[in-house]
């Protein structure tokens, strides 16, 4: 298995403060809990906004589902953004179904994650600044 | 695929693995933790806890929690109406929020879970019965489609919940078994001390017949431990001789007090009338169910000797068991480091020389090697505790002294040669 399909400690990856979370073959509680933690620590670690890379998932059971709740609860939080890249057709179908798409960006691959979060920040805010 | 059937199939999946979160009973909280998860995922949800339901204090107390803070959340009073309307007639769906629902909910659930399902913004309460029994509540807040539940959503819920009541009532149970070997072992503990306790009184009793070998029977018993730990005995084995060495002259009680306090050596009538307590003591313990092995017979046969010229039976060797040789040693050491009303106690080296000369006839030479052993260990300063030298007095033993006599005697019972360095002992 290559390194980079482990949730390894996330950190931001350039100066625009994205972290890239690798989630692996099957998301379920014991690898879900690691792209958590990830997660939760990419933030504290200054983070404004984090990619989850799901290019080596198939499977995301009901535990993964459960835990992907909780990241997005924890970005929302902090009001940073989170976008979910390279995740395979079955499981964007379950994340339709299930409302998961109204809360997160999906990407078709990182590059394109990034500019989603580039799109984010060139947009006005609300308040116009 | 249509989309109902893929939702229908994530849900099955969710059953799958609430099966085998269920099937990990080491980590309670962990359990209800990750099917509280199984639940969010299949439908997902964004916040809800799981509740245990305490009967007897009357209260449901929350054990996990997702999406709702990591304060701690208090246990809530839940009266015998509100378990009743969650209990009867099995899992059922309340939407609480719902307008369809009437306002009355709130009255049948109580002010203290109504105040929490408002407080957790909760739009499902599903009740966990098992055979009629409340077990538990799952609380769920909205979906993240922020769609309405509908009535396929509650079935898979409680198909769920009905998995995830067995496994809490699986675990209560679990817990009352625990409980209850603890507080049997507890009780076993005490009526082990209330038997030992008793079996010292009577040892106590014995000896105060016997002016003259007060302490013997506790010294015996204690002789007879020593020599049975050394064997390689277990506890409990350990435990019975020493019993049976606190029990051994029981019989004396039915002898007559002044042929045991006799100051001079007994004629032959008063020997045979003396004689008679070892079968007398099995008769006094035979009908007692004792928690040890063997404890009457080793009172019958603590004055049978191996060559056959023991009483009351004249057995031989093996006829003999081996507890019963233990509590003869005992007994015979004790007899001779005791002072008697017709003779002092013997001199160390004297009773090394009468341990050699009657192995093989009264004693058994594995029990006498082996309380050499303990002997020499505690001469030697490899025991810390000191049990012989608080039995004999502290004066009684030279360790420099005892020490080769107890590795001469050991040497020759094991080997069936007198020791190089014995010369003319």
């Amino acid at each position: 298995m290559r390194e980079e399909t482990l949730a390894t400690r996330a950190q931001p990856e350039d100066a625009r403060g994205v972290a890239i979370v690798y989630a692996e073959n099957y998301l379920n509680k014991l690898s879900g809990e690691r792209i958590e933690r990830e997660c939760r620590n990419g933030l504290e670690d200054g983070c404004h906004a984090l990619v989850i890379n799901f290019k080596q998932t198939t499977i995301v059971n009901s535990i993964g589902v459960s835990i992907l709740l909780g990241v997005i609860d924890a970005v929302e939080r902090r009001g940073a953004r989170l976008v979910f890249a390279n995740v395979n057709h079955h499981t964007i179908k379950l994340f339709d179904l299930l409302g998961l798409s109204r809360h997160v960006a999906l990407a078709e691959n990182v590059e394109a994650a990034f500019a989603i979060l580039e799109d984010f920040d060139a947009a006005p805010t609300p308040h116009g600044h | 695929m249509p989309d109902r059937m893929r939702k229908l199939l994530h849900a099955f999946a969710a059953l799958a693995d609430l099966g085998e979160e269920i099937a990990d009973t080491s980590d309670f909280v962990e359990m209800v933790q990750s099917s509280l998860h199984v639940v969010l995922g299949a439908l997902a949800i964004r916040r809800g806890a799981v509740a245990e339901h305490h009967p007897d204090a009357g209260h449901l107390k929350v054990v996990a929690t997702r999406g709702i803070g990591d304060a701690p959340i208090a246990p809530v009073a839940i009266d015998a109406a509100a378990v009743e309307t969650l209990g009867a007639g099995g899992a059922i769906c309340f939407h609480v929020n719902s307008s369809d629902v009437p306002s009355s909910m709130a009255h049948r659930l109580g002010e203290q879970l109504e105040t929490l399902c408002t407080g957790m913004r909760v739009e499902l309460l599903m009740p966990l019965v098992v055979h009629g029994e409340l077990v538990g509540v799952i609380l769920l807040g909205g979906k993240a489609s922020d769609e309405p539940f509908t009535a396929e959503d509650c079935e898979t819920v409680r198909a769920l919940a009905r998995h995830i009541g067995v496994g809490i009532y699986n675990h209560r149970l679990l817990r009352e078994i625990a409980s209850r070997a603890t507080e049997n072992e507890r009780l076993y503990g005490e009526l082990r001390g209330l038997y030992s306790d008793t079996v010292r009184a009577f040892a106590a009793a014995i000896d105060c017949k016997d002016k003259y070998t007060q302490g013997h029977s506790e010294r015996v018993g204690k002789y007879s431990e020593i020599i049975a730990r050394e064997m390689g005995w277990s506890d409990q084995e350990v435990e019975g001789i020493a019993v049976a060495g606190y029990l051994h002259d029981i019989g004396k009680l039915v002898v007559d007090r002044d042929i045991i306090n006799a100051p001079y050596k007994i004629d032959a009538k008063q020997s045979s009338e003396l004689n008679r307590h070892p079968a007398a003591g099995y008769d006094i313990l035979a009908p007692i169910n004792h928690p040890y092995a063997d404890i009457p017979l080793m009172a019958r046969y603590h004055h049978e000797r191996i060559d056959g010229r023991g009483y009351p039976d004249g057995l031989t060797g093996d006829q003999i068991p081996l507890g019963a040789k233990i509590i003869t040693l005992a007994d015979s050491f004790d007899a001779m480091t005791t002072d008697r009303p017709y003779k002092t106690r013997r001199r160390f080296d004297a009773v090394v020389d009468d341990l050699r000369r009657n192995t093989g006839k009264q004693f058994e030479a594995i029990v006498v090697v082996a309380f050499c052993r303990a002997l020499l260990k505690e001469v030697n300063g490899e025991t810390r505790v000191r049990h012989f030298t608080r039995l004999l007095g502290k004066d009684y033993l030279d360790g420099e002294q005892a020490a080769p006599l107890l590795i001469q005697l050991i040497h020759e019972l094991e080997t069936g040669a007198p020791h190089a360095a014995a010369g003319g002992a």
